[in-house]
């Protein structure tokens, strides 16, 4: 252990309750004497321990598997548990993540978009309803490359740091972000999913789809999984833009819904 | 799913805007090497422009090529401003939510769209007026006529501003196209921005040293136009 003296943390903290009558945002700051191997997980709970017990932040796992902490760390989207002060300045400055329904301080409810956009993109694998009723049935044998190809894409934990760091979304709030960009691409890989290329192009062939999108990378550099969205997104793209070029998209074999088309 | 059958004019238009802007980013690579032969000397521009005017494949000079291919380059640019404006900030709001945005995160592709915004709407203006002059003027192109025309046209302060918007919007519109469609992603995509992150860099400080040599170079000969009363450009 060297003989230096630890560093005095300046922690900056953006709080706000909309639930509370009166409260308006302000920056409360406070003195942490940095530990070895400390992450912001820590800073923060030591804070609410012996600083400020009112304090709200939301944390599971503290093991970067949960996606609760995403926060913005010095501007920047990452999740508080997997980051270590040793790689932040003296000074932090800790806000809530922007887009998000805000419960309090650090608390976001990134949920609830997230059940939305999951509902929305219908992120579930669409077999025909008969087969599913077949609890017997043996599943197919899949080739180990390809489930490892899409394990890749469902390490997605849903923390909302690529919709925070995204500078598509601030402008349109509809856009799916690359956290449903990434769930297509990893439906469109599974064989055992019907949807054929025509039924994405119905979810995510327009503006708020994957054509909204303008490449500025903020997701592919804060994702906190490193999951390869700039590369999926492109090759999303390239799928929709095959698809929406297709003359015979009109017949396309769509998978049949309760939803009734109104009569002509 | 809410309709069944979806537009399909978003991967039109998405694909055009793309196209489009990939052909006048090739043309800027390629224009401004050409414009950069009075580097070589009066002579080489000279080449230059009878070459283009299709001297050395019909022995005489057609200077309506180059009115045909400044009013093909017109309709591309203006296609690709009617394509591009829809990703531009409208209100007042969205572009004060996504400076806000870009200023806290302080992300360079993010900076980088920003640039491409501003240099998009200055070359709605500069891009237009060169445009027009080249495809009514198509005759009035060579090493002294140019020359005349960006030092006594006043047309020197128009090229310096949109030599930089140009180059700055076509290298990053070609950095940001090939990650957008996946274009040599290679086995580590992430190794190749990089790598193409670097030839952007390279590409914009080239061209703008490339552009503003030539750019001295005619502002100079104009300068020194009376001093060389013999040229006759017109053979």
């Amino acid at each position: 252990m060297s003989d230096t003296k630890p560093r005095k943390l300046k922690i900056n903290i953006l709080r706000y309750d909309p639930h509370i009558k009166g409260d308006e945002p302000h920056i409360d700051t406070f003195e942490i004497e940095e530990a070895p191997g400390m992450t912001l997980f820590i800073v923060l709970n030591d804070i609410r321990e012996h600083h400020d017990a009112s304090l709200k932040f939301d944390f599971v796992c503290r093991a970067g598997i949960c996606g609760s902490c995403g926060m913005l760390i010095n501007g920047k989207p990452g999740l508080a548990c997997s980051t270590l002060t040793s790689r932040l300045p003296d000074e932090i400055n800790l806000a809530p993540l922007p887009f998000f329904e805000l419960i309090g301080d650090l608390s976001i409810y990134n949920g609830k978009w997230m059940r939305g956009m999951n509902e929305r993109l219908e992120t579930w694998i669409h077999h025909k309803e008969k087969e599913l009723r077949d609890i017997d049935r043996i599943e197919e044998p899949m080739d180990p490359d390809l489930a490892e190809e899409i394990y890749e894409l469902d390490r997605c934990i849903e923390c909302g740091c690529c919709i925070a760091g995204c500078g598509t979304i601030q402008m349109n709030e509809n856009f799916v972000g690359a956290v449903g960009l990434n769930k297509i691409a990893r439906y469109r890989l599974d064989p055992r999913d019907e949807r054929t290329d025509a039924d994405y192009y119905e979810l995510i062939g327009d503006e708020n789809g994957v054509f909204g999108c303008m490449t500025l990378l903020g997701c592919e550099d804060v994702c906190p999984k490193k999951l390869p969205l700039q590369s999926k997104i492109a090759y999303m793209r390239r799928q929709m833009v095959k698809t929406g070029l297709n003359n015979n998209i009109r017949k396309c074999n769509c998978l049949q819904h309760e939803e009734k088309m109104p009569e002509h | 799913m809410s309709k069944l059958h979806h537009s399909r004019v978003p991967a039109y238009l998405d694909f055009l805007q793309s196209m489009s802007g990939l052909i006048l980013a090739l043309f800027i690579v390629g224009h401004i090497l050409f414009e950069a032969s009075i580097l070589l000397g009066p002579d080489a521009m000279e080449k230059m422009t009878l070459f283009f005017e299709g001297y050395y494949f019909f022995g005489a000079r057609y200077p309506i090529i180059i009115t045909l291919l400044a009013a093909f380059i017109f309709a591309l640019f203006i296609l690709h401003a009617a394509l591009a404006i829809r990703k531009i900030p409208s209100t007042y709001l969205q572009y004060k939510t996504f400076k806000t945005h870009k200023d806290r995160f302080r992300h360079e592709d993010t900076s980088l769209w920003m640039v491409q915004v501003v240099t998009g709407f200055a070359m709605f203006f500069l891009g237009s007026v060169h445009l027009y002059f080249m495809m009514v003027n198509p005759s009035k192109i060579g090493p002294y006529l140019s020359a005349q025309r960006v030092v006594e046209g006043w047309m020197w302060p128009l090229y310096l501003l949109l030599l930089f918007c140009v180059v700055l919007h076509a290298f990053v519109g070609l950095y940001r196209l090939a990650l957008k469609w996946g274009w040599f992603e290679g086995k580590n995509y992430r190794t190749s921005r990089k790598i193409m992150k670097r030839l952007m860099r390279a590409g914009i400080a080239a061209y703008i040293v490339i552009g503003l040599a030539s750019l001295g170079t005619y502002i100079s000969i104009g300068l020194h136009l009376d001093e060389t009363p013999a040229v006759k450009v017109d053979k």
